[in-house]
């Protein structure tokens, strides 16, 4: 009897990422499976550390990432990095440090507890990166339905992804600042230079370092950094909906026989 | 505490019990609170109070815990979010519990409301239990709203500057409420401080408040998908007619939760962030304005609503001449949005329809199913853009809504012809689950469902 209100109802949730997809005009995003997309997906360690790379060597220059601790990358289930790798990392990077000098405060290099710096340096003010790959999941589709990201996995990663790549080569002047050409940044024109270009950073592991790759990579890393617990979520998910499960069958057993005398009565009117 | 006649009453039993329950007779409470005589044919849709309650308690379980790793700032808000879900153990796992939670307290408390309404819950003598309910609405709106600015995400504090906005519509008085409501010019840190403090209060009073719902409606007795009430003659008459609510209810009840909370934790764990605004990712700035603010999907058909009187809709220049600029385009829309709750509120007395249930009343029916496509419409009006069509779409859906309840309802109990009612649950029930056969040679049939 009530069942279309509960299809009603679920379909109003349905609706609920319009919400999400309502933001601008949409760029081109590309698909790509990351290993990390559905219920058992995981982070690739490998792709992770490479990512690691990409982030230091090329986007670190310009942009920060000042909610991300270094240890973090040690952490299970991320780039699991060594503590002595990371302790070498973070040392390469300055961070503000208010109780040095007198309490007037000083750079001096990061430790392993500290955050990845924050970046204010860069001209034009490039935003951080913590929780980017999040920030940027609105731009999927199809008409901003969200059921790409639903079906399909896409999100922030895919947008970070299409941007690093979508450069066409043209440029503009505005006001003073240069904007270029990019087929997935809504509105098309961003103020971001293109940076990958084959072979611009050599990957450890020896993996060829092109466009497409170093793109993916750090779209990789990038999802980690805004996400590290995912694999903890995923697995959450998965007992907890088998617990549950076991548990909703016992229940209803519970309940038929519970009811039987009451629905069944032995005709005694 | 239930009118409905019954015998099954508590006994203290030990000396302790005994020496309690002169003092403090509060086993006796719970007891008789357990054991209400309940209409034997509720449907499924009679879960989600049980779902609802037990969604309060996550929810204030959950929050309390965050609210002792969150910073109540505009500088530390943000961070302290990023903290919890980075380095407070299984901080993440409470964060977004508690923000899917919302959507699954909206979710039931959407259903509940429907069913209520659907079913004539609201009516004589259930007015005040239904009166309660929206209070307890209300206040889940002012809390989910307050909740989603504290993260200090860009929706937060857009959201924020929208909403307290509304009350800035106010001729007159306006502009100085909103800067009382807000603390200052705009919104910011005493803001997020103030939001930071209702929203931890209001839960309670929530709280409070189902505790009343519940009396209320324990006092006249529950509904039933017949609107039949109980029979009170005698107290077999009641027993056919009822169960007590524990054990039959309270395990029907808890199987339907086990199976929503299955779905609620696919939601958690797999796609936590689906029911958010990505842009809420990204640090408030005052500088810089969404493309598009949007509230979350709970809130779209009244923000649909809002949205529907421009200042183009010949009523709205009507009402804006006629009160000298008083009432504008964004001031209707803003008193539309209330009025939509108003009336919802007022449906006791709206709805003069003698029959309880919808099941009996053919056109009512039609009106109602209505209703819940007007709902889901705005609902996805209110999502999209503020440019045409949806703001046509908006406007219809609202003038469905109000004449749902200020016309429709009205009319109906006077030329609509109910269907006959069942002469009492019992009969209902007994239609709804006839008699076996009893097979006299062998053993006793086993009933397939």
């Amino acid at each position: 009897m009530f069942r279309p209100i509960a299809l009603a109802a679920a379909a109003a949730l349905a609706l609920a990422p319009l919400a999400a997809g309502a933001a601008g005009e949409t760029g081109h995003v590309e698909d790509i499976d990351f290993s990390f997309e559905g219920m058992f997906g995981t982070y690739d360690k490998a792709q992770l550390q490479r990512g690691t790379q990409v982030y230091v060597e090329v986007c670190a220059s310009c942009h920060g990432m000042k909610f991300v601790p270094f240890r973090s990358l040690t952490e299970p289930g991320g780039p699991e990095f060594t503590e002595e790798q990371v302790k070498e990392l973070a040392s390469t990077f300055t961070v503000w440090d208010p109780t040095l000098f007198d309490g007037e405060g000083d750079f001096r290099p990061a430790s392993f507890n500290d955050n990845f710096p924050e970046n204010n340096l860069a001209v034009p003010p490039a935003p951080d990166l913590s929780v980017m790959a999040k920030a940027r999941a609105g731009f999927h589709g199809p008409y901003g339905t969200g059921l790409n990201q639903l079906f399909k996995g896409m999100g922030g990663p895919e947008y970070i992804y299409s941007m690093l790549i979508g450069f066409t080569g043209e440029d503009m002047e505005m006001a003073g600042s240069f904007f270029y050409e990019n087929t997935a940044f809504p509105g098309g024109w961003i103020s971001m230079a293109p940076q990958l270009f084959d072979d611009r950073v050599i990957y450890d592991d020896g993996t060829p370092a092109t466009e497409e790759q170093m793109a993916e990579d750090v779209s990789a890393f990038l999802m980690w950094a805004a996400e590290p617990k995912m694999m903890q979520r995923k697995q959450m998910g998965i007992t907890a909906m088998l617990f549950l499960s076991v548990f909703a069958v016992l229940l209803y057993l519970t309940n038929k026989r519970l009811w039987m005398p009451v629905k069944h009565r032995e005709g005694d009117g | 505490m239930s009118g409905i006649p019954h015998d099954d009453h508590y006994e203290p039993k030990t000396g302790f019990e005994k020496w309690l329950d002169a003092r403090l007779p509060i086993a006796k409470l719970a007891y008789d609170t357990l054991m209400i005589p309940t209409p034997k044919n509720l449907n499924w849709m009679w879960i989600w109070g049980v779902v609802l309650t037990f969604t309060l308690v996550l929810q204030i379980a959950t929050g309390i815990a965050l609210a002792m790793h969150y910073v109540p700032s505009a500088d530390g808000a943000f961070a302290s979010v990023e903290h919890i879900m980075r380095n407070v153990n299984a901080g993440w796992a409470l964060r977004y519990t508690h923000a899917v939670g919302a959507s699954l307290f909206f979710f039931a408390v959407y259903l509940h409301i429907f069913r209520g309404l659907y079913y004539g819950s609201y009516k004589v003598p259930r007015e005040v239990t239904w009166i309660i309910g929206m209070l307890i609405y209300v206040l889940m709106m002012a809390t989910a709203f307050m909740g989603y600015v504290l993260p200090w995400g860009q929706m937060s504090f857009w959201g924020a500057t929208v909403i307290t906005g509304l009350f800035g519509a106010i001729p007159g008085i306006g502009e100085p409420l909103q800067t009382w409501l807000l603390g200052g010019p705009a919104v910011g840190d005493a803001t997020v401080n103030r939001f930071f403090s209702l929203h931890y209060l209001l839960p309670f009073v929530i709280l409070a408040l189902v505790v009343v719902h519940i009396w209320a409606f324990h006092t006249t007795g529950n509904n039933n998908p017949t609107g039949v009430e109980v029979r009170r003659g005698s107290v077999d008459e009641a027993k056919r007619d009822t169960v007590p609510f524990w054990p039959y209810f309270v395990i029907k009840d808890l199987f339907a939760l086990a199976v929503i909370l299955v779905v609620f934790f696919a939601i958690v764990g797999f796609m936590p962030n689906y029911l958010g605004h990505p842009d809420n990712y990204v640090q408030a700035d005052p500088l810089v304005t969404p493309t598009h603010i949007v509230p979350e999907w709970y809130f779209l058909p009244f923000y649909a609503i809002l949205r529907a009187f421009t200042d183009d809709v010949w009523i709205v220049a009507i009402v804006d001449f006629v009160t000298a600029g008083i009432i504008d385009a964004k001031f209707f829309g803003v008193l539309a949005m209330f009025g939509s709750i108003v009336v919802l509120a007022l449906v006791p007395w709206l709805d003069t329809s003698r029959v309880r249930s919808g099941r009996y009343r053919p056109m009512f029916k039609i009106a109602f199913w209505l209703f819940v496509l007007d709902f889901t419409v705005l609902t996805w009006a209110g999502a999209m853009p503020a440019e045409e069509p949806y703001p046509s779409i908006a406007l219809i859906g609202t003038a469905y809504w109000f004449a749902y309840f200020l016309v429709i309802l009205p009319l109906l109990g006077v030329f609509e012809t109910p269907e006959d009612e069942p002469e009492s649950i019992e009969a209902a029930f007994d239609s709804d689950h006839p008699v076996k056969a009893i097979d006299q040679t062998g053993p006793a049939a086993t009933p397939a469902e």
